[in-house]
């Protein structure tokens, strides 16, 4: 039986965490920062400890950042993607879940292109579960570093204001960011083609906006979502040269705001798409630190699950639990 | 086939068909009813004469779902004819209709037959075949309406598919006509729910489900009104289940067009919440709407928009439900729970008295389809079900007659519960677990 921390036995979703749960992770994330910044990037937190990431889906991003979170702390890791393996043979995810309960691992990180996927893992095995992203659920340690990174450069997440910027219809980005940011009092504003927000968007508590000029003049932060390619394809969009004009977050656009927007992109980028160039490299991108923070967030994540106690964290640096 | 006569004595005798709710005793004799009237008026003298104790029970013409999937041919692993019709009779239905959606495609008269004899074979509750509207139910071709229906199939559909073409359906609903059969539609407009897995709207949008619009039934469901308006045919709307459908059938009744249209119990009761957590057994098409669109159809159930309560039946193999939502098949079993589930949301919750009930599962969907049965008078067939209206159960489908596990009604409190089923004045399911003689497994 794995041990039930703060956080509970998994983390599937921002929609399931309370504010404090959330404050938790950001907080505990912060002594482990460090970590990576040493020489020696390695504590023996999790010793003995065996993880398991699971990817159904491709990543590159994601699988490395758990995965030096998991090294870094001193975890036994396997990665299983889903070529190659009893997966692409068409073994269901049930059984796949039962095999790897039956090898005795600890913890199970999962990316799966359907929705709930996660969730269906850890109500049937006992291993904790992390959500890598799940179809256009959630994805809530993409969540979680946004938030972090927010919070690094405005000091609080209470009362800023964030524009979540594209495809927020297929975004488990958008949606593990509108829980996160929403139950720590930030305000969120969506803003995209109709054709690419959810129906219901009226619903979910955020501020709607048509126009991507009337989102920066709103905004103290954009975080511009990644347009897929195959939305065009499908018929949601006419034309990703479109798309740029109407609603490419550019420096133009960005030099008639009343003040200077932070850039946050979740990656990969389709830059002269959804961004210009000059945007994801000028001054005010912190696409980067985004991506340096997943990996101190995903090792908070993975120290709350396995039971470490979020006081301790400082300590457990040195020590192990 | 001789019976001895059977006396249900002492039962609450509600029958819609002739305003009938009162205490008193039926005599079923040859298979027929041949007297219904108050306690001790009822005799038979000379012959043998079985009597079966109806106090405090619900005496009612047998149920008639004109809408279940049995799945045989093609997948018998599922449901067969036999355990789709004794589960059938274990839920209170004398007769069931059974969708060409099997593999192969009832779309012929053979096909037919088959079910016939199988059904035959079973002795449970009567099944009555459904042909495809188009070969395969691909949508393009008629199919042999007059030969299907000379073997007796009692109404057309290509449910699980909605007829693209509206041509098509123009067509069917003219050749069926001359048969006098109702053309069974599923009313879906593909494009809209394409590989939608559950209602749009904000938990769709929460869960990260693509979702399926109302419109894309009402769409249909108007295209259809309107096309029976047109021909003259008579258009059966199946499952119905958004409160805009339920407008758009008030409106076509108002203006004479000669449509019907079904609501299943569990658009009756449950909304779309039931799939929080991705519950795959709450997981079916049309998929469960919101609390104003099950107001809706209830309502509409109540004062006759919609005109029977049909079950959509559709079993599935647990392995097939135990999987990622957006990759579980649609479909719940319905017809062992579809009496208590009607009693406890509709006639329980305040919505309908027993007597609206019985007509919307019994006498309304006979006469909708043409069949016998829906009736107790004198010289009707013996199709008659008892029933406790208040015994409390817990749905626990291990012990579901059906093959069919996947209800979302699992570990619910429910009220109401079939005692006795009769067809023919046969008991074909007896609530104690003896059926014609045989002790079944419980």
């Amino acid at each position: 039986m794995s041990p039930t921390g703060a956080l509970g036995k998994d983390l599937l979703g921002l929609e399931d965490l309370s504010g404090d749960q959330i404050r938790l992770v950001l907080d505990t994330a912060e002594p482990f920062k460090e970590i990576s910044e040493r020489a020696i990037k390695k504590v023996p937190t999790l010793r003995g400890s065996t993880i398991v990431n699971l990817f159904f889906e491709a990543s590159t991003r994601t699988r490395v950042s758990f995965e030096f979170a998991e090294k870094r702390l001193s975890a036994d890791t396997v990665n299983v993607a889903s070529s190659g393996s009893s997966v692409s043979k068409g073994e269901t995810l049930v059984d796949t879940a039962r095999n790897l309960e039956a090898m005795r691992i600890d913890m199970v990180v999962i990316r799966h292109g359907a929705s709930g996927a996660a969730r269906f893992l850890a109500e049937r095995i006992e291993s904790n579960v992390i959500n890598a992203g799940d179809g256009t659920h959630e994805h809530p340690t993409q969540g979680l570093l946004d938030m972090l990174t927010l919070r690094d450069n405005f000091g609080h997440l209470d009362g800023i204001k964030v524009a979540i910027c594209g495809d927020v219809l297929h975004s488990r980005v958008a949606r593990s960011n509108i829980w996160g940011l929403r139950k720590m009092g930030a305000e969120v504003a969506v803003c995209g083609p109709r054709s690419l927000l959810p129906n219901a968007i009226g619903e979910f508590g955020v501020t709607v906006f048509d126009h991507i000029e009337d989102a920066i003049q709103w905004a103290d932060a954009l975080n511009v979502l990644r347009l897929q390619l195959e939305r065009m394809h499908s018929g949601y969009i006419p034309s990703l040269r479109e798309y740029n004009r109407v609603f490419g977050v550019s420096r133009e656009r960005l030099e008639r705001a009343p003040k200077d927007l932070l850039i946050l992109h979740p990656g990969p980028m389709n830059r002269g798409v959804e961004i210009d160039s000059d945007v994801a490299d000028g001054p005010h991108s912190v696409i980067l630190d985004q991506v340096t923070n997943g990996v101190a967030v995903r090792m908070a994540v993975l120290y709350l699950l396995a039971g470490g106690r979020p006081e301790l964290a400082e300590a457990a640096k040195g020590s192990g639990r | 086939m001789t019976t001895p006569a059977l006396l249900l004595r002492g039962g609450r005798i509600v029958d819609p068909s002739q305003q009938m709710d009162e205490v008193g005793d039926v005599l079923i004799t040859e298979g027929r009813i041949e007297a219904v009237g108050r306690v001790g008026d009822v005799r038979r003298d000379g012959a043998a004469l079985e009597t079966i104790d109806c106090a405090g029970l619900v005496v009612s013409p047998g149920f008639v779902d004109v809408h279940c999937h049995l799945r045989e041919p093609g997948r018998e692993e599922v449901e067969t004819i036999a355990s789709g019709a004794r589960a059938a009779a274990a839920g209170g239905f004398t007769a069931v209709c059974a969708m060409p959606n099997t593999d192969p495609v009832t779309d012929n008269q053979a096909a037919v037959g088959f079910i016939i004899r199988q059904a035959q074979r079973a002795g449970a509750a009567r099944v009555y075949p459904i042909g495809a509207i188009s070969i395969g139910e691909q949508g393009k071709t008629l199919a042999e309406f007059g030969e299907m229906v000379g073997a007796g199939a009692v109404a057309v559909s290509d449910d699980g598919k909605p007829v693209v073409s509206a041509q098509l359906m123009r067509t069917a609903l003219e050749y069926a006509r001359t048969f006098g059969i109702p053309v069974a539609d599923h009313c879906e407009e593909p494009t809209l729910a394409a590989n939608g897995a559950m209602n749009e709207g904000i938990v769709s949008a929460r869960l990260g489900l693509k979702g399926i619009p109302s419109e894309a039934e009402e769409i249909m469901a108007i295209r259809d009104i309107l096309l029976a308006r047109r021909t003259g045919g008579h258009i059966h709307l199946c499952h119905m289940s958004t409160r805009g459908s339920v407008e758009l059938i008030r409106w076509g009744k108002e203006r004479g067009i000669n449509v019907t249209a079904e609501a299943c119990p569990h658009h009756l009761s449950l909304t779309e919440d039931a799939v929080e957590g991705y519950d795959t057994n709450a997981k079916m098409n049309p998929p469960l709407r919101t609390a104003d669109d099950v107001a809706a159809l209830q309502e509409g159930v109540r004062d006759g928009t919609i005109d029977v309560i049909a079950t959509d039946h559709a079993p599935h193999h647990y392995d097939e439900k135990e999987r990622e939502f957006a990759d579980a098949p649609n479909g719940i079993v319905g017809l062992e729970t579809a009496l208590a589930v009607n009693l406890t949301w509709l006639v329980h919750g305040g919505v309908m008295d027993v007597t609206t009930l019985i007509d919307r599962m019994s006498c309304a969907p006979a006469r909708v389809f043409k069949l016998q049965g829906g009736t107790l008078r004198r010289g009707s067939v013996g199709d008659i079900t008892v029933f406790d209206p208040d015994a409390e159960w817990t749905v626990d489908p291990a012990r579901f007659v059906s093959k069919g596990r996947n209800s979302p009604y699992v570990g619910r409190s429910l009220r109401g519960l079939v005692q006795l089923t009769l067809v023919d004045g046969r008991v074909i399911h007896r609530r104690d677990g003896s059926v014609h003689g045989i002790r079944l497994p419980r």
